[in-house]
């Protein structure tokens, strides 16, 4: 065979068919069919929702599963007490609005010794009001499978995670235990304590996330639309004055600039960019032109090399 | 390696005026993935790197983050290390060496993409077999200076195995050969012949260089003796999900949804063909008729749902399906097995011997299955059948398997979806192989039973036909 010849056996182009479908709708049908197959095999299923974006892609799709009928699980809510006062309570609206069944957990023990970012720094309060406080209402409730929304495009070590994901009873992730995930048959088998953790949006990027939500009209905090905020700028970092607990530096003080989030989190470990994308056509169009990833704000990825791999080890979700 | 001036995408001030034009491609485009395959030292992390960056997915706190790490563990002295974007695990960038599946995605204004970028390593055959069984196109790396290698071998006749009809063969550092066009038509001929057996569609030979970005993203200078394009004017034109789509219509129900006595659906993922109301289908195993009276989804009921879609499906007679049943096309049944002859990925790192007792899952049907025996070995580099009496961590084997009841299956060769299934160990409950349908041996035929035996003997002999004759007969072609 002549090196020019490009192909052995080449094929006529495909002709359009109404039944081929786009890239959104297969992500969505993806999604749809792991909650499904989670719910059909797994004793005591529960939803995180952490109210960010991909919460509410989340919980859409869930949904969309089992309508007409019920969302068939709670919706877990891990509160370190420093989220956003405006995630709070769109959290609230929503509940009351879609008839949700929504747990809300705090670490008490956690909140008794005054452990926050500021005073303790975004490690340890992460630690222990996020991974631990995840681990005592898992095990509270006994839940044996729960959903998250991480995507594999989040994070590199995030990139390998399978979407039906083994904890052991001590909730830790062992990269060296994943099963293979071939096909679309999703093993949710587990042995007594042992209990997963399923990510129905690992093949969603940043982009889909908001194509999606624009296309299907999904709320979303307003925090992720530009507007004038209290900010203070830390090591590079535009953090909101969201309350009286962000302790200010001698000569600081607050500035209102037009910013928003990317992300959300807890509001001293989230910082915001200048930005004036007020509604989603502009989001959209500055995620595409965006040249930073949208966990740069995240100030808990930087904690070292590989901190996210560790934290994922230690039963972060 | 040079760092492109980023393209902008997207010019903030036509922003009304492109938006509607933008949302439509982008909504409206298809996703391809592939699986990218190569040894240790192809570049295959270089090569999707590249293609990540070309197609300006790198962020600049990426990039940042990729010049520190090139300093610390690349392989590229003080140029940029486009391997480090991919390899993602700190244990494997110590070990420089990309040990598990991953997925990479990538998007152009044709189409979405999502690489499974999966380890050369000859012990990791599972994760190689798991990233090809959803791909549609495979991406075979050569490295130019060592042509085709055992390990080409392998991963041709594995993705051709995973059902895979259309792949690239990436002739990769071409730079270092002085871009000879001979050597690179040596290579393409000699994988071409052994290609040959194999159940390809289409292969696309591509001389580039990952490292230097020719004929990856951009057209390289160098080769204009080559006109069959660069791999992305490929990966974004090459036909997807054709067999799915033209395939009998067939859905595992997964969930029965009965909010209330006015409603009885049968939730699951198209699997292949399409559906619209009024077709007739059978339930299976079981064999009872029906017709579809909607097709329900949240959006509203649809005229017509094709393969890879969720929906859930209102019959309209009472019939009693359940979760684990097939809803298939009238006249186009699947096949009803307690006997299931399979080729196996063995995955766990404990051995397989007959008499075994493990967890078969079959679409949403997850049944008891019994090691009758051993039929053969695979070889994974000719695909000749051996004897065998054990199987141990990622071999390839054809076993025959009883099950403790019978399962409605297509042949892997007919359906991908449907033709699949999973082993669990009951002990560890680890996915401990990757299964795939033979087709029945001819001449069998009494429903539950519908495989003759194999004769062993004959079966270990090398096959007549050489590989071709062995594929065609193991698939049942």
């Amino acid at each position: 065979m002549s090196a020019a010849t490009a192909a052995l056996r080449p094929e006529t182009t495909q002709a359009p068919s109404p039944a081929r479908l786009s890239h959104l709708k297969r992500l969505e049908a993806e999604a749809i069919h792991i909650f499904r197959e989670t719910v059909a095999e797994t004793e005591n299923p529960v939803m995180l929702y952490s109210i960010g974006k991909d919460s509410s892609v989340l919980l859409h799709l869930a949904l969309k599963a089992f309508a007409p009928g019920k969302l068939p699980f709670p919706l877990l809510h891990v509160d370190t007490t420093w989220k956003f006062k405006e995630m709070i309570a769109f959290r609230d609206a929503r509940a009351k609005e879609l008839g949700l069944d929504l747990l809300v957990h705090t670490n008490q023990d956690g909140l008794a010794r005054g452990i926050g970012p500021v005073s303790h720094g975004s490690e340890v309060h992460t630690d222990v009001m996020k991974t631990q406080a995840l681990r005592q209402a898992l095990d509270q409730h006994k839940f044996d499978a729960a959903f998250g929304g991480a995507r594999r495009d989040e994070e590199a070590s995030r990139a390998k995670e399978r979407i039906v994901s083994l904890r052991t009873a001590q909730h830790r992730w062992d990269p060296k235990r994943q099963r293979a995930e071939p096909w679309h048959l999703y093993n949710l088998r587990k042995k007594r304590g042992e209990s997963l953790r399923v990510f129905p949006l690992s093949n969603w990027t940043e982009l889909d996330i908001w194509l999606y939500i624009e296309q299907e009209n999904i709320p979303i905090v307003p925090l992720y639309f530009a507007a004038p905020r209290p900010v203070v700028e830390r090591d590079g970092q535009l953090l909101m004055v969201d309350d009286d607990r962000l302790p200010l530096n001698p000569g600081e003080a607050p500035q209102q600039r037009v910013v928003r989030f990317r992300t959300l989190g807890c509001y001293p470990l989230t910082g915001a960019v200048e930005s004036e994308a007020a509604s989603l056509p502009e989001i959209i169009a500055e995620t595409l032109a965006a040249r930073t990833s949208e966990r740069q704000g995240r100030v808990i990825d930087k904690d070292g090399a590989g901190a996210m791999e560790r934290k994922k080890q230690e039963g972060y979700f | 390696m040079t760092i492109h001036p980023p393209k902008t995408a997207f010019e903030a001030s036509t922003v009304a005026q492109d938006y509607a034009a933008f949302l439509a491609t982008h909504r409206d485009k298809e996703v391809l993935r592939f699986i990218a395959c190569g040894s240790v030292d192809d570049g295959k992390s270089t090569l999707i790197g590249r293609l990540l960056h070309d197609t300006k997915q790198i962020f600049d706190d990426q990039i940042t983050a990729l010049r520190r790490d090139s300093r610390k563990h690349g392989t590229q002295g003080q140029e940029m290390d486009l391997a480090l974007l991919v390899d993602g695990l700190q244990a494997e960038r110590e070990q420089g060496i990309t040990i598990d599946v991953a997925y990479r995605f990538f998007s152009t204004d044709k189409r979405s993409f999502i690489v499974a970028d999966t380890p050369g390593h000859e012990q990791y055959t599972r994760n190689m077999a798991t990233g090809a069984s959803t791909a549609d196109v495979a991406v075979i790396l050569v490295d130019a200076r060592q042509g085709l290698t055992r390990q080409t071998r392998r991963h041709a006749l594995l993705v051709s195995n995973l059902g895979i009809r259309r792949v690239v063969l990436a002739v990769n550092k071409m730079d270092l050969i002085g871009w000879s066009q001979d050597r690179f038509a040596e290579i393409v001929a000699g994988f071409s012949d052994f290609a040959a057996g194999l159940n390809f569609a289409e292969i696309r030979p591509i001389p580039l260089s990952a490292k230097n970005g020719d004929n990856v993203v951009e057209p390289g200078v160098n080769t204009p003796w080559h006109t069959g394009g660069t791999l992305l004017s490929f990966l974004e034109t090459v036909p997807v999900r054709e067999e799915a789509l033209n395939a009998p219509f067939r859905m595992a129900v997964q969930w029965v949804n009965r909010p209330n006595s006015d409603f009885r659906g049968y939730s699951g993922r198209i699997a292949s063909g399409t559906v619209r109301p009024g077709d007739r289908v059978s339930v299976q195993p079981g064999g009872r008729e029906a017709t579809v009276e909607r097709i329900y989804t949240a959006d509203g009921d649809l005229p017509e749902a094709g393969a890879d879609l969720s929906v859930t499906l209102v019959l309209a007679e009472q019939i009693d399906a359940s979760r684990g049943q097939v809803i298939a096309a009238e006249g186009a049944p699947l096949l009803t097995l307690e006997t299931l002859d399979a080729r196996l990925f063995w995955a766990a790192e404990t051995e397989l011997a007959p008499g075994a007792s493990l967890l078969a899952k079959v679409g949403t049907v997850t049944v008891t299955a019994t090691v009758e025996r051993i039929v053969s070995r695979i070889d994974p580099e000719t695909g000749r059948p051996g004897p065998a009496e054990r199987l141990a961590a990622n071999d390839i084997a054809d076993v025959r398997l009883t099950l403790d009841r019978p399962v409605a299956v297509d042949a892997y060769a007919d359906n991908r979806e449907t033709g699949s299934f999973i082993l669990i160990d009951r002990e560890t409950t680890d996915t401990a192989a990757l299964g795939l349908v033979l087709a029945p041996k001819a001449g069998g035929g009494d429903g539950g039973r519908a495989a003759t035996p194999v004769d062993g003997a004959a079966e270990a002999a090398p096959a007549p036909g050489g590989l071709l004759g062995s594929l065609k007969r193991l698939f049942g072609r």
